[in-house]
């Protein structure tokens, strides 16, 4: 095989990575985008943390700080969490995990990328014209009728990429049911495509709501449409119900993958079959059923009955025992398995970790009178960040590491990659632990200015956030590194099971010199923790 | 014409053919939940105050709305019977089919234009001009804020099949579909009838409202 051209290699044209159909290609383009996108959404975040040093708030008046809490928000959600794992990783790997050429619709994946960039141009344009200072919510009436800021602009931004996020999640729900190899049953597909399906279906369900939601908010800007606005007979709470109809089923595109991930990530490295497959497996598709009956836990203040405020809650504490089963059966895997702390598997106990706490704080919140009490404070921030950070970022990069020897052919420096994966474990609680204690204590998100008792945890969170950009910098370098200087990786460095590792790395362009057909259930190591082949 | 072959990522033909209608499927089931959103928001301001919006209703030029009716109910007629005519081979029939339903798409929205042209006569359309003097204004604006941006997304569906209709039209005319390839035909065709469906509800909640009895 060494003399066959990868996909890297065939061809290296700028033109022929512009117009490339390859699935691999599109996660680089994506990959690189999404890149781009987390620094400057991280750099957001950094001039927050310094901000809010010093209680009296130095370096940027409130307007200011509202602006820059918006881009953190609007670029941290629709362009870096929510194409992340499935964007770049999923593209990569969902067709060489179910042993196909490329997804269902290749061209259609260009496409996706095309709008992905011209929505964030669009946003980024709106962001650098001057900003918006409304939140990543754009809640209602101020964002239509107040707001002097570049909220039409941002707001088609978030559209446009709203119809890449459809059509990635159309591919991969098609892909998963029509492209999968001779034997791939359902029950024999890797954890980390169930959750990927689940994901899809709410990319395809909630996406347009949000969509005709902005729609009617830019017309509003624009023509004076009032469908929002309370001076003319709209109804600002319907906007809250639109949103979140969408924006709470989007917090599982932003966890649901890095759940599949982990499972891939445990199961790898505790040489182990995932205990209760089927159980974790389904327990994605209820995390995306129950997902769309929970959304008016972010309203439980907005004055709806007392009833649908019980409703949601019930089903706010309902969906968390589909994410306990994966917890505790990740847990469980491990259990008498031979466990390998590699770069990657440290990342996964991390988001285990995280995971947890902000799930189980996630339960504070489902209580109706808890969450009267802490309502738009930091104990919010602090839970979602959690989820969000502490959770699917850190489940990224783990499969980022776990994946990169299979994207371009060589190994990363383990030394490092272990030392960031610590140093992110680390630098994140530093930062948002005390986050919990100051919302506790009552501090109101999306201020700059507060009482100077607030001060300590503040500082404490700040000095957690330089490690945090220390600790999310280095990979930049030692994987930018490894590209060029790393080991050659073999097609199966991780002697693992799992179609992707069955063919070379970096893969050729067309994935598979020949079609594999599927013979064994997925993760099926022996007892000494060795892999069966996968395909007969 | 040589037999057509699956593109490089599908094993065989019917398997790109199960691919494409999945593919349309999954896409609708997108579009449906972009108009549920706007229905819904039209359900929410109807039950506030159902006399204004009947009211409103009277205001709508119903004669216009029934003739647009029968023309997209009659142009998804002919895009079911290009859909039957393609699959026994019958191609370049099916591309007069095809033609047909494009231009009473067209005439479809030509009748649309005029509808506006009217209303902004009589200062009905919001953000141009909207001007109302009777009870419950502020519910009769809302009426015709859904009113403006449900036809104009509706009408761009509708403008987007006319395009794709010429399109698959002129292939159809050149025997580029067959008994053993025919999915564009039948994948554009659900399209079509989606949209078509869509118009059927709005035709309910726009031009109905106040007109009983």
């Amino acid at each position: 095989m060494s003399g066959d051209k990868n996909y890297i290699t065939v061809n290296n044209s700028i033109r022929s990575w512009l117009f490339t159909t390859d699935h691999k290609r599109v996660a680089i383009l994506y990959f690189a985008s999404i890149t781009l996108f987390f620094f400057i959404g991280g750099a957001a975040a950094a001039l927050m943390r310094l901000e809010l040093v010093s209680p009296a708030g130095h370096f940027f008046t409130s307007d200011e700080y509202n602006r820059l809490f918006t881009m953190h928000g609007v670029i941290m959600v629709w362009f870096f969490l929510i194409p992340s794992i499935p964007n770049t990783l999923g593209n990569f790997i969902v067709p060489l995990m179910i042993g196909a050429r490329d997804l269902a619709f290749p061209r259609l994946n260009l496409t996706s990328w095309y709008l992905f960039m011209a929505g964030g141009a669009t946003t980024l344009y709106a962001l650098f014209k001057g900003g918006i200072d409304t939140g990543w919510t754009f809640y209602t009436p101020f964002s239509t009728m107040y707001s002097n800021s570049y909220v039409a602009i941002a707001v088609a931004g978030v559209f446009i990429v709203g119809f890449s996020s459809i059509l990635t999640g159309l591919n991969f729900i098609v892909t998963i049911h029509r492209l999968r190899a001779p034997g791939l049953t359902w029950y024999r597909l890797p954890l980390f495509l169930w959750s990927l399906y689940a994901t899809s279906a709410i990319l395809v369900l909630a996406t347009p709501v949000l969509a005709m939601t902005l729609l009617l908010i830019a017309l509003d800007r624009v023509f004076g449409i009032g469908i929002f606005d309370p001076a003319r007979g709209g109804d600002p709470l319907l906007f809250q119900h639109l949103f979140w109809f969408y924006s709470h089923p989007a917090v599982y595109i932003m966890i649901l993958p890095g759940m599949g991930v982990v499972s891939e990530l445990i199961a790898c490295y505790s040489r182990k079959e995932v205990f209760g497959y089927s159980f974790v497996a389904w327990s994605a598709i209820a995390i995306a059923c129950i997902g769309f009956f929970v959304w008016g836990h972010h309203m439980f203040v907005s004055g709806q009955s007392p009833f649908a405020g019980l409703v949601f809650s019930f089903m706010s504490f309902a969906v968390a025992v589909p994410s306990a089963i994966k917890v505790f059966n990740w847990t469980a895997t491990m259990h008498k398995g031979w466990v390998h702390f590699d770069a990657p598997m440290l990342y996964a106990l991390g988001f285990i970790g995280l995971f947890t706490f902000g799930g189980l704080s996630g339960l504070f919140l489902a209580c109706l009178a808890y969450d009267v009490y802490v309502t738009d404070t930091y104990f919010v921030i602090a839970h979602f960040h959690y989820i969000m950070v502490g959770g699917m970022v850190t489940a990224y990069f783990g499969g980022l590491h776990y994946w990169w020897p299979k994207i371009t052919g060589r190994m990363y420096p383990e030394y490092w990659a272990r030392a960031a994966a610590i140093l992110i474990f680390f630098g994140f609680n530093m930062t948002f632990l005390p986050q919990f204690i100051l919302g506790v204590l009552g501090m109101p998100r999306r201020y700059h200015v507060y009482p100077p008792e607030f001060e300590i945890w503040h500082v404490l969170s700040s000095a957690g956030a330089s490690i945090l950009v220390v600790a999310y910098a280095l990979p930049l370098f030692y994987l930018g590194w490894s590209i060029f200087f790393g080991e050659r990786s073999s097609a199966n460095p991780w002697q693992t099971t799992g179609l992707e590792w069955q063919t070379s790395s970096p893969p050729p362009p067309h994935n598979f010199a020949a079609t594999p057909t599927v013979t064994r259930k997925p993760y099926d190591f022996n007892v000494n923790g060795e892999p069966r082949a996968q395909n007969a | 014409m040589p037999e057509p072959q699956p593109a490089a990522q599908f094993a065989h033909l019917p398997q790109q053919h199960e691919v494409a209608q999945l593919g349309i499927w999954t896409f609708l089931a997108t579009e449906v939940l972009f108009f549920g959103a706007l229905l819904l928001s039209y359900a929410v301001y109807r039950s506030a105050d159902p006399a204004a919006f009947a009211e409103a209703a009277r205001h709508t030029k119903i004669a216009i709305g029934t003739i647009n009716t029968a023309i997209l109910l009659t142009s998804s007629f002919l895009v079911a019977w290009a859909v039957a005519v393609v699959k026994t081979g019958g191609s370049r029939f099916a591309a007069f089919l095809l033609w047909s339903a494009a231009a009473l798409g067209l005439s479809f929205i030509g009748l649309k234009g005029v509808e506006y042209a009217m209303e902004y006569g009589e200062h009905l359309l919001p953000g141009f001009g909207f001007r109302y003097d009777g009870p419950a204004s502020q519910s009769v604006a809302l009426f015709f804020s859904f009113y403006i941006v449900a036809t104009v997304i509706h009408a761009i569906h509708v403008a987007v099949g006319i395009a794709v209709f010429a399109v698959i039209g002129r292939r159809a005319y050149q025997h580029a579909y067959s008994g053993s390839y025919h999915s564009p035909v039948i994948v554009f065709g659900l399209y079509w009838h989606f949209v078509d469906i869509v118009w059927i509800f709005l035709f309910a909640l726009i031009y109905l409202p106040g007109r009983s009895g």
